[in-house]
């Protein structure tokens, strides 16, 4: 296992190597950064995303824990009290629901519970999404309920570079990050990864691909689809941009305002059910930010509204290009 | 690491009584179960691991997604299960008691179309006392103790078996279950399949204790430990726990010591984590070899009808899952059933969309 660069030379990565790297990094970077949960010591995760890192740091500062998610999120409140920078896994986004309550009314609150004295600087990774034909509950994609515990960031990567990147700077946040990880793009998603001093900041959305007709606004594994979306859509002459919000919290509200505002059209798109999505908060942000200058109703794309279903008809849920691609053309079309 | 040494014997030490099937295939104690018992057993555990080769085959194949054997656990499974009536009891999975699902009821087609993708076909039938398999670990528990509680508040006769892994152990809502099950002293019995991993994670490091049935005295329940490749000790204490909780004598703890010889599922890799001597140490010690020792030594199978009986059921297997692909696959329409009682109506909306666009 190389060590990676902290120098700023691209190198061409996986997501998955990316996010191996900074924690690498980081932990060497600082000796007070634990990596711990379910099978990532000895076995190096079940995505092998922390392979290495036990054999490298050892096994005071990577271990595998009990399969308990409440006590692995609650257990880094107290971590991070005692003076250390937990970053703990949580083997699929679909399980931080057992860990629910120490996620958001603890880890989330504790800065302000404690009135300022104790920060959390906490990063939970998990990995989420569908089309890869998981069992159960494994790719729910349940980012957006955080946004509704306010005190934690939601960090969303979609590639390399960012991953690389924004997973340090999670890191290093004084303040609890949720950072997740596009399962289905792990290793299929490859590309340069810079390592920055000064990365883009939390918040910053990226347009990804310039368009002037409509505006496909994303986040993970979506940002995906909708750029193999806005490719259809040129060959119908029609020119979509599309933006990776990259963070849901904190939300780029300029940048979303600017990037519609250059199309007067937007479709947002998410993996998770269509109701109480987060879509419904860009759509509203969108309705009081950028009303005028909207040529159309903002459209949502996002899952069914129903539980996610087994492998076989996961395509039947998801948001899929062809879903997208309707979606913008009645953008713009009407 | 090696394997944990079984310790077998209760907690409380009056709860059960002495039987055992030794590796040798030689019983001491009384033995528990009658001559048709020990068939039925046997011939689950030969179909269990029928299943699994069948399946795992299936799955390289690409006509099963993920499937999670049960080699090595099949005495703590079939053993447990038949302590069960499927008539009065009820039976809660995880989600590696193949045999018990259909021990309990689950018919063969309706067990391989929920493998294969044959959604339509993989319900479990009105009647059957079974619950779906559970992938959220730990969750099964307090389902279960609820489920006995209800038991005991309508009266009926009727005990509650529900399985979890060692890792399931670390969960709160085992504890919450148990804890809760000891108070309300329902007709529960809780077998924990102790196979020594969690995924990767071996037992010493999913909790310091050296026994899982010793959590029983803190639930104020009897607690009982028993090797899990002994058929006869397994039946024993689970018929034992089943008596207790029809007579109104609540809830217990059984801790099946065994070992998951296989993968945790068809996408893991155990050479990554453990060494192989200790596979071949369990492997010298199959729980079904056991029983088929004992089988042949009694005179309850010839040789040559042992043979016969392990071609049938593979050959029944095989038929089963032929049908089974010749099944439907089921519409997109599928996700929208037994969603509510009636859909809403924007829900009714996607349904409508999502099937146009289904057979463009
Ligand atoms: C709540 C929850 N956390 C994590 C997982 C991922 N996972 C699936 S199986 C497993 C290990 C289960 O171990 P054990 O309870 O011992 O059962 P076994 O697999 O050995 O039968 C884990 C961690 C899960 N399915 N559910
Ligand atoms: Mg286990």
């Amino acid at each position: 296992m190389q060590e990676p660069q902290t120098v700023a030379a691209a190198e061409d990565m996986s997501i998955l190597e990316a996010i191996r790297a900074a924690l690498f990094a980081e932990m060497a970077r600082d000796e007070r950064v634990l990596v711990f949960g379910m099978d990532v010591g000895t076995l190096g995760g079940v995505f092998r995303v922390t392979q290495g890192l036990q054999q490298h740091f050892g096994g005071d500062r990577v271990f595998d824990t009990p399969l308990a998610e409440g006590a692995i999120v609650g257990a880094s409140v107290g971590l991070a009290i005692g003076g250390m920078i937990p970053v703990p896994e949580i083997q699929f986004l679909g399980f931080t629901y057992q860990a629910f309550h120490q996620i958001g009314p603890q880890l989330a609150r504790f800065r302000s519970r404690s009135r300022g004295r104790y920060p959390m600087p906490v990063t939970i990774r998990a990995p989420d999404g569908g089309g890869v034909r998981t069992p159960e509950f494994h790719a729910d994609a349940v980012e957006s309920q955080f946004t509704q515990t306010p005190g934690i960031k939601i960090v969303c990567p979609a590639f390399p570079d960012d991953a690389r990147n924004m997973l340090s700077m999670a890191i290093r946040d004084p303040d609890p990050v949720l950072f997740v990880e596009p399962q289905r793009l792990y290793r299929t998603v490859r590309g340069p990864v810079t390592v920055r001093d000064d990365p883009l900041p939390f918040g910053r959305a990226r347009i990804v691909r310039q368009g002037s007709d409509v505006t496909l606004i994303a986040w993970s594994a979506a940002v995906h689809l909708c750029l193999t979306a806005a490719s259809e859509l040129q060959s119908a002459g029609i020119s979509a941009s599309v933006l990776d919000l990259r963070t849901l919290v904190p939300l780029d509200v300029a940048g979303l305002v600017q990037a519609v505002t250059s199309t007067g059209r937007a479709v947002v798109v998410h993996e998770a059910p269509l109701t109480g999505g987060f879509g419904a908060e860009i759509s509203a942000t969108l309705h009081e930010e950028a009303f005028l200058s909207l040529d159309s109703p903002v459209i949502r794309v996002g899952g069914r509204d129903v539980p996610y279903p087994p492998g076989a008809l996961e395509d039947a849920f998801l948001p899929t290009v062809p879903r997208i691609v309707s979606a913008a053309r009645k953008a713009v079309e009407g | 690491m090696t394997q944990q040494p079984i310790e077998a014997g209760a907690v409380d030490s009056t709860v059960t009584r002495d039987a055992r099937l030794g590796a040798d295939g030689v019983a001491s104690g009384d033995a528990p179960m009658s001559r048709e018992q020990v068939l039925e057993a046997y011939r689950l555990m030969l179909q269990s691991q029928a299943i699994d080769d069948l399946a795992i085959k299936l799955q390289r194949l690409k006509r099963v997604g993920l499937y999670a054997p049960v080699q090595g656990q099949e005495a703590a499974v079939v053993g447990s299960a038949l302590a069960l009536d499927p008539r009065r009891d009820w039976l809660v999975p995880a989600s590696r008691e193949q045999p018990a699902m259909i021990r309990h009821g689950l018919p063969l087609v309706n067990f391989f179309a929920g493998y294969m993708g044959r959604l339509d076909s993989a319900g479990i039938p009105e009647g059957v006392k079974l619950l779906p398999r559970q992938q959220a670990i730990a969750a099964q528990l307090p389902h279960a103790a609820g489920l006995a509680w209800a038991m005991k508040l309508r009266k009926e006769r009727a005990a509650v078996m529900v399985y979890c892994g060692d890792g399931a152990s670390s969960e709160g809502d085992f504890h919450e279950s148990l804890n809760l099950a000891g108070v309300m002293h329902v007709p529960l019995v809780v077998v924990v399949i102790n196979n020594q991993y969690a995924i990767s994670t071996p037992f010493h490091k999913q909790t310091a204790a050296q026994s899982l049935a010793s959590r029983a005295i803190g639930y104020g329940m009897p607690g009982i430990a028993v090797d899990g490749n002994d058929l006869f000790a397994v039946y024993a204490a689970s018929d034992d726990a089943v008596r207790r909780a029809l007579d109104g004598g609540g809830p217990t703890l059984i801790e099946c010591r065994t070992y998951r010889v296989g993968f945790h599922n068809t996408s893991d890799n155990p050479n990554d984590y453990r060494e192989q001597e200790e596979v071949s140490a369990a492997l010298a010690d199959d729980p079904t070899t056991r029983v088929e020792r004992y089988v042949l030594a009694q005179g309850l199978l010839s040789p040559g009808a042992m043979a016969q009986l392990k071609v049938e059921i593979r050959a029944e297997l095989d038929a089963v899952q032929r049908s089974v692909a010749d099944l439907p696959r089921p519409e997109a329409d599928f996700i929208f059933q037994n969603v509510y009682d009636v859909l809403p109506a924007r829900t009714e909306q996607q349904r409508a969309e999502t099937v146009k666009e289904d057979r463009r």
